[in-house]
């Protein structure tokens, strides 16, 4: 597993790394490798130029600006899952962090190579849009409604970098996931949160990008508790089929891990 | 000395070595002047080779070497054969495919090699394979069993018409009609076995080397059997004297059947090395193991089990279609054959009626896997007893009891291939009854009812036929300054020999197992051996040990009666030393050593030296088995399962090393529940492509997925081995997948569900009760 030959650079802040974009053939950013090298391992890409923005400073940092939590594109799995203020503030988020993958992928996997990423299986995306983030990047900042566009693709522009990603803070929010058995990514995976404002359900795996469910929203708004999505029929016509499992399976995941992610929102874990 | 003989509970004094990082993979051997191969694969399942353009890859920077399937026939090197051959349905002898090392006109799975690139670094080597343009005509291909007897399907070997190799029957087909003419109750099943991979840690690897000088090839090469490995090369590919080639296969890390026989690149890495002057490496990537390594099981069986009113077995009828994949290896037919007569289980049922085919695909082609053949058969009678218990309302377990060979009945001939020389299968039935609670359960099912799971509990009485290939040779012999070194022909790749085989020599010579040299695993130091699998090793490798132990002992006794001027028959051996009781002087073996070794003082009769060379031949094969008891608990809402309780109730004849038995044990546990609840190997049905190519879709067990896995050994000794050991390597195995499955199918069958194919998937599961829900409301 050897990937084809490519310049490595390391740019010392996020307008060199831009400027080093603009004037390569066929660059990408590098951030934790987690998905890039196993890419590249396998020549499934084959970048002329890897940018690293890993060690850029000040993209790794957790925060607090008032009721909304500010985690920098960086910042590490494991660092979020571990974080006090994540785990006071969102605690649903930091147990998603701590679900992601395995210990190794926690320690090298950032936050911003995850959401740029936008794998259909990934975990993040389920929270930023469940939660309602909104995206900061070197160019503007996109609210997470607009931002997962397709499979394996975002509202990012060519050279554009995540730089952080703001959270406001939920009344509540639970994640339950059911594991591909083989590769650990979520068949399924439920984000359910009680904002301020309204309630919002984003589900993960099942489909070929992270989306929300209406009709859950509505049943979780006019009584937030597992049994108001007892009713809820969830359409298997365009979820994901394949060898793990049938739409039909996927669209009961969905329906289950939401009831389990309400219940895990209502005791708090 | 207890501490360390036979029975001692020894930590493995290979774990030092392997847990400290200083194990030695043939990866790891330094070697100057080393040049990189990689291997080009055909990307299609069947295609028509037009042509090959290696200019660009010939080229490319650091490339040195480009050989094609037209080099290699221009070479007229020979190919692969099978090690059995029968019949087909013509009873013609079966159709015998070329198994070249590269191919020039067709291939015939995804995977199958064509080309070789071999450079001065393994990156350019990947860069080089990528310029080897082969010009493809691409042809229909089929990758299971139904498609391959299909009307019109297309064909795999233009000389095999519906694609079947072989077709035998076996058993007898009279008496099994006519005892089913008497049955009460006939079950039915059909089940797939599904196809799997070996999945060894570490992937298939080798060095070559070539001297001009001597006109003489080195294979440095994780392999099962080093002495098999240099005779398949030499004689059926090279066509050369074995002599001019040495294997050496030095610490590998798992082969479980995947090793032990030669695949295509292990040549082509000598052949390398021999076109370009240097050292030649191939490390396997493991995407290119799912590809190319020989997969293993893959077959379809029906199979009817004949009773009487009172659940008394009358008759068995099996129709087993094997997969073969595109080739046939050494050892892919055998897979179908060598362990049919485990259908009889530990049953008092006489009566069978085998069908066996075995047909081609474009597929990976099958090798043995642990257990080889016995999964399955066990897995066919284990569970349509579950599912005769189930239709007839008689407990699974009361069902078994009420067939099982007496104690008191052995030896006991099944009337069907085999006759078990001992077992005690009634003393392990209740013990594993009694381990797993088998009363207590039905109130531990309510408890799970109480939370919403499904908890089922399973059986399965697995017996298996081990060590068949029944010779082989040891050696122990002495320094002049009276140290020890034990040589045999098996290998170690997980077995723990390295402690168990000088425990057996420490009980017979009182010697400790530290101080012990052992040498295994080179084709130039140690004798002619068949190497490790199908359970073998401590049956004959240990065997041939006694042997030379006991020879070791009588030249001692005679060079002892020498030294201490007395009779031979006034000498004493014991723990180490040689004593006269007359006159109370001893030597030690040591002493002896060193004394044997001097010309001077030693009889002209007795010559010099003290080593001895054993080739044993064991009286026949023997029977390990193994009462398994499994219990489950599903999430119905996710088909979620996990596995709460595994017990094993077991007979490997006498224990040598109760942690390397519990060992072997619990990791072939792991390795069926793989099978039964995870792995499968699956193909694109239409373009024949592999689908599950990485462990992101070939799923493993991990640690959390196994439960604490309780075992107790019954040690009736094996009668035709002097050690009485039978074979511990495979037998759990072969008892897991049944086991579980049976556990998952009781679990469900409240609900209406008759039977699951492995892999019981969370999925397949879910599927399955929604099935049975839709069916009830209909
Ligand atoms: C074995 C394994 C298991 C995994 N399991 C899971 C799982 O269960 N759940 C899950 O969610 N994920 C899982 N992952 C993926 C993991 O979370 C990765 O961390 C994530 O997909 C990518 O993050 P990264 O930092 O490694 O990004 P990289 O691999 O470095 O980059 C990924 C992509 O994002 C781009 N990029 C990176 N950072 C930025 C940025 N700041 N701005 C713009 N573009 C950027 C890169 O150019 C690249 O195209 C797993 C990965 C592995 C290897």
């Amino acid at each position: 597993m050897y990937p084809a030959s490519f310049t490595y650079v390391r740019p010392a802040d996020l307008a060199a790394a831009e400027a080093a974009f603009r004037e390569a053939d066929d660059p990408r950013y590098l951030a934790g490798g987690m998905t890039l090298i196993p890419t590249m391992k396998q020549r499934l890409a084959a970048p002329s130029t890897l940018i690293d923005i890993a060690r850029v400073p000040g993209l790794s940092f957790i925060r607090r600006e008032k009721d909304t939590l500010v985690i920098g594109a960086c910042t590490r799995h494991a660092t979020v899952a571990a974080a006090p203020e994540v785990r006071a503030a969102i605690p649903a988020l930091a147990a998603l962090a701590g679900g992601i993958g395995d210990p190794a992928v926690r320690n090298r996997g950032t936050i911003g190579g995850s959401l740029a990423n936008n794998d259909p299986a990934a975990d993040y995306p389920s929270a930023v849009l469940g939660l309602g983030a909104v995206i900061r990047t070197t160019r503007r900042t996109i609210a997470a409604d607009a931002f997962f566009t397709g499979m394996f693709s975002t509202a990012l522009e060519p050279g554009e970098i995540i730089t952080e990603v703001a959270f406001p803070g939920p009344r509540r929010a639970g994640y339950a996931k059911v594991r591909n058995p083989a590769s650990g990514y979520a068949m399924a995976g439920v984000f359910v949160a009680e904002t301020g404002k309204d309630v919002r359900v984003a589900v993960t795996g099942a489909g070929a990008c992270v989306f929300r469910a209406a009709e859950m929203e509505q049943a979780l708004a006019r009584s937030f508790t597992p049994d108001a999505l007892a009713d809820v029929r969830v359409a298997a016509a365009d979820l994901n089929a394949d060898i793990h499992g049938s739409a039909a399976y996927r669209a009961q995941l969905v329906r289950v891990m939401a009831a389990r992610a309400a219940a895990a929102a209502l005791s708090g874990a | 000395m207890d501490e360390f003989g036979i029975g001692a509970p020894l930590p493995r004094l290979e774990d030092v070595r392997f847990i400290t990082g200083r194990g030695r993979y043939t990866d790891d051997i330094p070697m100057s002047g080393l040049a990189f191969m990689e291997v080009v694969r055909s990307p299609y399942a069947s295609a028509r080779i037009k042509g090959f353009d290696i200019s660009a890859a010939q080229a490319a920077p650091g490339v040195l070497l480009v050989l094609t399937g037209e080099d290699a026939r221009a070479e007229g090197f020979g190919g692969y054969t099978s090690k059995m051959r029968k019949t087909n349905r013509q009873g013609e002898p079966n159709f015998e495919p070329p198994f070249r090392i590269l191919e020039a006109e067709r291939v015939r799975f995804v995977g199958d090699p064509v080309a070789i690139v071999v450079a001065t670094s393994a990156e350019a080597a990947r860069d080089g394979a990528d310029l080897v343009l082969v010009d493809y005509e691409e042809l229909p291909a089929i990758s299971d069993i139904k498609a391959a007897l299909a009307k019109g399907a297309p064909l795999v070997w233009d000389e095999v018409p519906n694609n079947e190799c072989v077709f035998v029957e076996l058993g007898d087909r009279k008496a099994t009609a006519a005892a089913f003419a008497q049955a009460a109750h006939v079950a039915k099943g059909e089940f797939a076995i599904s196809r799997v991979a070996h999945a060894s840690i570490e992937p298939r690897v080798g060095i070559g080397l070539y001297d001009p000088v001597e006109d003489r090839y080195t294979l440095h090469a994780a392999v099962q059997a080093p002495h098999t490995t240099r005779n398949e090369i030499a004689t059926r590919i090279f066509r050369i004297p074995e002599n001019k080639l040495r294997v050496i296969s030095p610490d590998v890390g798992g082969a479980f059947g995947g090793k032990g026989y030669s695949h295509p690149e292990l040549a082509l890495v000598l052949w390398a090395a021999r076109k370009c002057d240097r050292p030649v490496k191939w490390v396997c990537t493991r995407s290119e193991a799912f590809l190319a390594d020989f997969q293993a099981r893959d077959n379809l069986a029906q199979v009817e089990l004949a009773l009487d009113a009172n659940g008394k077995f009358l008759g068995v009828k099996v129709k087993n279609v094997l997969n073969l994949g595109a080739y046939l290896t050494n050892a892919g037919l055998q897979c179908g054959f060598h362990h049919v007569g485990s259908i009889c289980g530990v049953y008092t049922n006489r009566n069978v009626d085998w069908e066996v085919s075995a047909v081609f695909t474009n597929t990976t082609p099958i090798i043995a896997m642990r257990g080889a053949g016995r999964p399955e058969t066990t897995f066919m009678i284990e569970r349509i007893i579950d599912i005769a218990a189930a239709e007839m309302s008689i407990d699974p377990a009361e069902l078994r009891r009420r067939n099982l060979i007496p104690t008191a009945a052995i030896p006991y001939d099944t009337g069907f291939v085999h006759t078990y020389d001992s077992g005690d299968f009634e003393k392990g039935f209740d013990t594993a009854m009694r381990m797993a609670d088998w009363a207590g359960f039905p109130e531990r099912r309510a408890r799970s009812q109480a939370r919403g799971k499904l908890r089922g509990i399973g059986m399965a009485y697995a017996i298996e036929s081990a060590a068949g290939v029944r010779d082989e040779t040891a050696e122990i012999r002495f320094d002049t300054s009276g140290a020890v070194t034990i040589v045999v022909g098996t290998h170690s790749h997980g077995q723990s020999h390295e402690t168990t085989f000088r425990q057996v020599v420490a009980s017979m010579l009182g010697i400790a197992p530290k101080d012990m040299r052992m040498i295994y695993g080179d084709t130039d130091l140690t004798p002619f051996g068949r190497g490790t699998g199908a359970s073998r090793s401590m049956t004959v490798a240990g065997s041939a040990l006694v042997c030379a132990a006991e020879r070791i002992i009588a030249r001692g006794k005679q060079i002892a009666a020498h030294m201490l001027e007395v009779e031979e028959s006034d000498i004493a051996f014991d723990a180490g030393v040689f004593t006269t009781r007359a006159t109370n002087r001893s030597v030690d073996l040591a002493g002896i050593a060193r004394f044997a070794h001097d010309f001077r003082q030693m009889p002209a009769h007795l010559g010099v030296g003290f080593a001895e060379r054993v080739a044993f031949v064991s009286d026949g094969i023997n029977f390990p088995n193994g009462c398994h008891v499994c219990e489950v608990e599903i999430d119905p809402a996710t088909g979620e399962t996990s596995i709460v309780g595994y017990w094993l109730s077991e007979d490997v004849g006498v224990v040598i090393n109760p942690l390397v038995v519990k060992g072997q044990a619990v990791g072939g546990i792991a390795q069926g529940i793989g099978q039964a609840l995870c792995e499968k190997i699956v193909f694109d049905g239409e373009s024949a492509q592999l689908l599950t190519g990485s462990f992101m879709d070939y799923c493993m067990p991990r640690a959390k997925d196994l439960p604490a896995i309780e075992i107790k050994s019954q040690e009736v000794p094996a009668p035709n081995n002097p050690l009485g050991v039978k074979g511990a390597g495979e037998s759990a195995l072969v008892g897991a997948l049944p086991a579980v499955i049976n556990a998952i199918c009781d679990a469900l069958r409240p609900l209406g569900v008759k039977h699951i194919e492995m892999p019981a998937t969370p999925a397949r599961i879910w599927e399955a009760i929604e099935q049975a829900r839709r069916a009830k409301a209909a």
